[in-house]
């Protein structure tokens, strides 16, 4: 019974994913867009845009090779797996004992290696301008996460994220300096690593500026339309597991019944407004950096990450 | 350590202890912010937002204390350096003409570095050296907070160019020294009270010193007064 609960609250756990990913991104445009005062489009626009691109036939440069097609897929694939390691509305999924944070650090360096090599298949400047930037981000992005995941680590006394959502849920740590610390930098790195502004602008023409956006300049098709679905699925997966980490109150226990689930789900739907509202409005409030100071910005969320380790020593009575 | 025993309000994991111990945390978060941050005005808006935390965290240890002088503390911080100061600060600001300054002597990544391994010595000094003093687990990681606070403003008195900053500095020093005050039980309020009227003091003689540093060299960077020791030896 426990494992049919399991089984059935992971199924549901995806579908939910895959099909709210694209209606997060299109909320916060519309969030955006009201914001900056202007009509905005229907939060569906993006699931219009994304099967009309399903829909159409890629274009594909002379000299591509097996990399450019296969990566969107293994793209996908690496998030969708990521996605599913990390808990929404219930504890105790099918997958909830590989669900560990080092894992789901690895598949997302799996996802922009592959299409950092896509980027750069092709040959085109622009292309390999995104993947080198992308990467120089990502050196700096990586090391901040693992701190702040150490710190978790340290906390709970296991990387299994079920694990630390379970933990954090029952609140017998308390509020914690380290935890306000983690948030900050987790926050950081969610931003530099989802493409949002102050980082990369999502909406960017201008190709000197892109990161991003410059890495799939040459995509067209299904294969943009799987880049498109993959990097919303993304950015869906990061609003989650901070939700999961510092917001976790409302998720339905392990093996509770479908009542808890909905009341998990109410939870995580009421969480992820508020923070699709934040990132709204804090990519209305902000400028877009320069390139040459987001490594600042990233050593900054990877001090904040050490900080929160060093924190972690003092309030258990370090001697 | 888990300080039971004397005041159980105080053990580690009571909210007590929570609430006073992330109040402290935000204190010296916004002290990085105040060494990451290069804009004037922005470093001044900080200052102020440390200034209201500090009175906030001084609030908190009066109710849990039960001491009535922290309120006053509190309200001085409110009043003087949440309000007065900054203010007074943004029309030195704005008559100098200095708001689109940007400037730092050593580069961000490396006053954070150095900062974090500020925070790290301040831990390893204090909580060492308090252990035989049966101190309290509150007060002895306040006092490494607080110590690492000061330490902070010091970095940021080195790490500025501008006179202005090197002040704003100063200033973040001073609220170190405050916090460490707040946290100690049964501390008396003349020293409280003294320390605040020397800050209030120290920015009045700033204040006449920046307009005499402007005037003889049209800019507030201190550096310039290296120039003038080397010509007299």
């Amino acid at each position: 019974m426990i494992l049919l609960g399991a089984v059935l609250t992971q199924i549901l756990h995806l579908a939910l994913m895959f099909v709210l990913a694209p209606v997060v991104v299109g909320l916060i445009r519309l969030i955006k867009a009201r914001l900056l005062g202007r009509q905005g489009p229907p939060v569906l626009q993006v699931w219009r845009d994304l099967l009309r691109l399903l829909r159409k036939q890629p274009v594909l440069a002379e000299n591509a090779s097996f990399v450019f097609t296969a990566a969107p897929v293994a793209g996908l694939a690496a998030i969708a797996a990521a996605a599913a390691l990390v808990p929404s509305f219930a504890l105790g999924m099918v997958t909830a004992s590989l669900s560990d944070l080092i894992v789901l650090a690895g598949l997302l360096a799996l996802a922009r290696c592959t299409l950092a090599l896509a980027a750069m298949d092709v040959g085109t400047s622009f292309g390999g301008i995104g993947a080198s930037r992308e990467m120089t981000f990502a050196v700096f992005a990586e090391p901040a996460l693992l701190m702040v995941f150490f710190t978790f680590a340290l906390l709970a006394g296991s990387t299994n994220l079920d694990l630390i959502a379970e933990l954090l849920r029952e609140g017998t740590l308390g509020v914690r300096v380290s935890l306000g610390l983690a948030l900050l930098a987790t926050t950081a790195v969610a931003i530099a690593e989802t493409g949002r502004i102050p980082v990369d602008n999502p909406a960017s023409h201008l190709e000197l500026t892109m990161v991003h956006e410059a890495m799939i300049l040459e995509y067209s098709g299904r294969h943009l339309a799987l880049i498109e679905f993959a990097a919303a699925l993304k950015l869906l997966l990061w609003l989650t597991l901070i939700a999961a980490l510092f917001f976790p109150f409302g998720a339905a226990a392990p093996g509770a019944g479908p009542l808890a689930w909905a009341g998990g789900i109410a939870a995580w739907i009421a969480k992820l407004l508020v923070l699709a509202g934040a990132l709204a409005w804090l990519e209305t409030s902000l400028a877009k950096m320069r390139i040459f100071r987001v490594p600042e910005y990233l050593a900054v969320a990877l001090l904040l990450g050490v900080l929160a380790a060093v924190f972690l020593f003092v309030s258990t009575g370090f001697v | 350590m888990h300080g039971e025993g004397t005041m159980p309000a105080l053990a580690f994991g009571a909210l007590s202890y929570d609430v006073a111990h992330l109040l402290d945390g935000a204190v010296l978060t916004l002290s990085f912010a105040l060494l990451y941050q290069r804009r004037i005005t922005a470093v001044i808006n900080i200052y102020a937002l440390q200034a209201l935390m500090l009175a906030a965290a001084a609030a908190w240890q009066g109710w849990v204390q039960d001491a009535w002088h922290l309120y006053l503390t509190a309200a001085i911080a409110v009043a003087a350096k949440g309000l007065i100061i900054p203010i007074a600060l943004h029309r030195i600001v704005r008559r100098l003409e200095i708001h689109r300054s940007v400037e730092t002597a050593l580069g961000i990544f490396p006053s954070m570095a150095i900062g974090v391994g500020l925070v790290a010595l301040s831990i390893m000094v204090v909580l060492p050296t308090t252990l035989q003093a049966q101190a309290q687990t509150l007060t002895r990681e306040d006092l490494a907070l607080a110590l690492s606070v000061v330490l902070l403003g010091l970095l940021m008195m080195i790490t500025r160019n501008n006179a202005l900053t090197q002040v704003v500095g100063f200033m973040s020093l001073e609220n170190g020294l405050i916090l460490a005050a707040v946290g100690a039980v049964g501390m008396p309020l003349i020293v409280e009270l003294s320390v605040a009227f020397l800050v209030l003091v120290a920015f009045i003689v700033f204040g006449v010193f920046f307009f005499r540093i402007r005037d003889r060299f049209d800019s507030l960077d201190v550096s310039h007064l290296d120039a003038l020791g080397e010509t007299r030896l």
